[in-house]
């Protein structure tokens, strides 16, 4: 079982803190397939935040394919975390490294580049969560 | 079917003599949301709260709570809510005995094992007397006795306002416990707006006695940004803008910092646009109030539902 935490300050929205700190212990195999995650009312019991927001990211979990709701006994983790290949990997820095230069080369600064990917990658997650 | 809001009210309004202590106030709010109620002290928060638990008749419009009147059907909709004061007023003398005593001689859905449970998981004797609890305890046994009711709607005016930071976390943990144990409503009035973000999923802002905000906290986030550019006059602003509803403005000489409510246009490429957090869309709103004094001509304060 595993516990979360909030940080309050990090801008991050508190259902995603719940997403990306599953997905954490996926990674690092804290959570194997088959643990269950903890309970709606133990999550708000802990940490004083609304229901629905863990059961939002509880459903994104779900529609990852990560995590299995199980009717009446709770949520359950699926899978381990499908990572890139290597090859995928290098590939697709080596086309990010080419962007980034072609966008140098159109006078943008490391500042300017980060916030362009940044609102890029935002608007993308953005219409696909839509 | 249809699912009838907790809570409706239509063009409510509540008069102390001359004085308007709540003033054409509509809202809706959503079956099993928690709702927080913000604004400044004398915004009439506690005026509605009283209108919708039938501790005060409305001077004007409507009120429907789990779809009924509160003064003309009492009966119907008193047993099914639940109210936490302000004070978390309990018979001081009692011992809490006593007062799940009286709580079930009040209540005819009394769950007496509910209660008794709730106490002991919170280490509450149940020979101690009212007056000899802590604050943080208090608020605590005021919310036992209101959730031994079973109610679909709970009422709570300011209920963390007095306590300490660690008593205020105990208590809205139990609260979302009960939430999280399903079928209830909650309707909460709090000037503290940080906590409130990750307690509540809607929001309603009153201010003046009048609504200027309603709706759930992620398209209130969602819908608000900060727009930094180039200086705009004051009177250019609402031409430039005319798309989105600006909130706040203020300008230097050179730029023009403008706080809107998108109206589904895009932003103009020149202008930075930002995330704002909850208490600044709270504080913008609230601070509109004496920018409408000194430009009575601008409209700004259509209320999104």
């Amino acid at each position: 079982m595993i516990e979360f935490r909030l940080n309050s300050r990090s801008g991050v929205p508190t259902y995603l803190q719940l997403v990306q700190q599953v997905r954490h212990a996926v990674r690092l195999g804290l959570l194997q397939p088959g643990d269950q995650l903890p309970t709606v009312k133990e999550v708000v019991g802990g940490l004083a935040i609304n229901p629905n927001t863990v059961l939002k990211a509880y459903r994104e979990l779900d529609h990852e394919g990560l995590v299995e709701a199980r009717r009446g006994q709770g949520t359950f983790v699926l899978q381990g975390l499908t990572t890139t290949t290597p090859a995928e990997h290098a590939a697709l820095r080596a086309a990010l490294l080419r962007w980034i230069e072609r966008a140098q080369e159109a006078g943008f600064d490391e500042e300017g580049v980060a916030a362009l990917f940044a609102a890029v990658v935002r608007s993308a997650f953005i219409e696909e969560a839509a | 079917m249809t699912v009838i809001p907790a809570v409706q009210t239509h063009a409510l309004g509540k008069r102390y003599g001359s004085r308007w202590a709540l003033r054409d106030c509509s809202l809706a709010i959503a079956s099993g949301s928690v709702t927080a109620l913000v604004g400044p002290n004398g915004a009439g928060k506690t005026t509605l709260l009283h209108l919708l638990i039938g501790l005060s008749e409305p001077s004007a419009g409507e009120v429907r709570v789990l779809g009924w009147s509160p003064r003309e059907q009492p009966q119907v909709v008193l047993p099914r809510v639940g109210f936490v004061a302000q004070e978390h007023p309990l018979y001081r003398g009692f011992s809490l005995a006593e007062m799940l005593n009286v709580g079930r001689k009040l209540n005819a859905h009394w769950d007496e094992g509910l209660a008794r449970e709730r106490l002991a998981r919170l280490d509450i004797p149940l020979g101690q007397k009212v007056h000899r609890l802590s604050s943080g305890q208090q608020a605590q046994v005021a919310l036992t006795l209101a959730l031994a009711k079973r109610p679909e709607l709970l009422v709570l005016d300011e209920p963390v306002a007095a306590l300490d930071p660690l008593a205020r976390r105990e208590f809205l943990q139990s609260l979302m416990e009960a939430v999280a144990e399903g079928g209830l409503t909650v309707l909460l009035s709090s000037h503290i707006v940080s906590e409130l973000e990750r307690v509540c999923d809607h929001l309603v802002i009153l201010a003046a006695g009048g609504v200027r905000l309603a709706g759930s906290i992620e398209q209130i986030l969602a819908s608000h940004r900060l727009l930094v550019g180039p200086r705009v006059d004051p009177d250019g602003v609402a031409r430039e803008h005319q798309k989105h509803a600006v909130i706040q403005e203020s300008h230097t000489e050179r730029q023009t910092t403008l706080l809107v409510r998108l109206n589904g246009a895009g932003v103009d490429v020149r202008w930075r646009s930002d995330d704002v957090g909850l208490e600044e869309v709270v504080l913008a709103y609230l601070g509109q109030q004496s920018m409408r004094r000194t430009e009575p001509e601008r409209d700004l304060t259509e209320v999104a539902s």
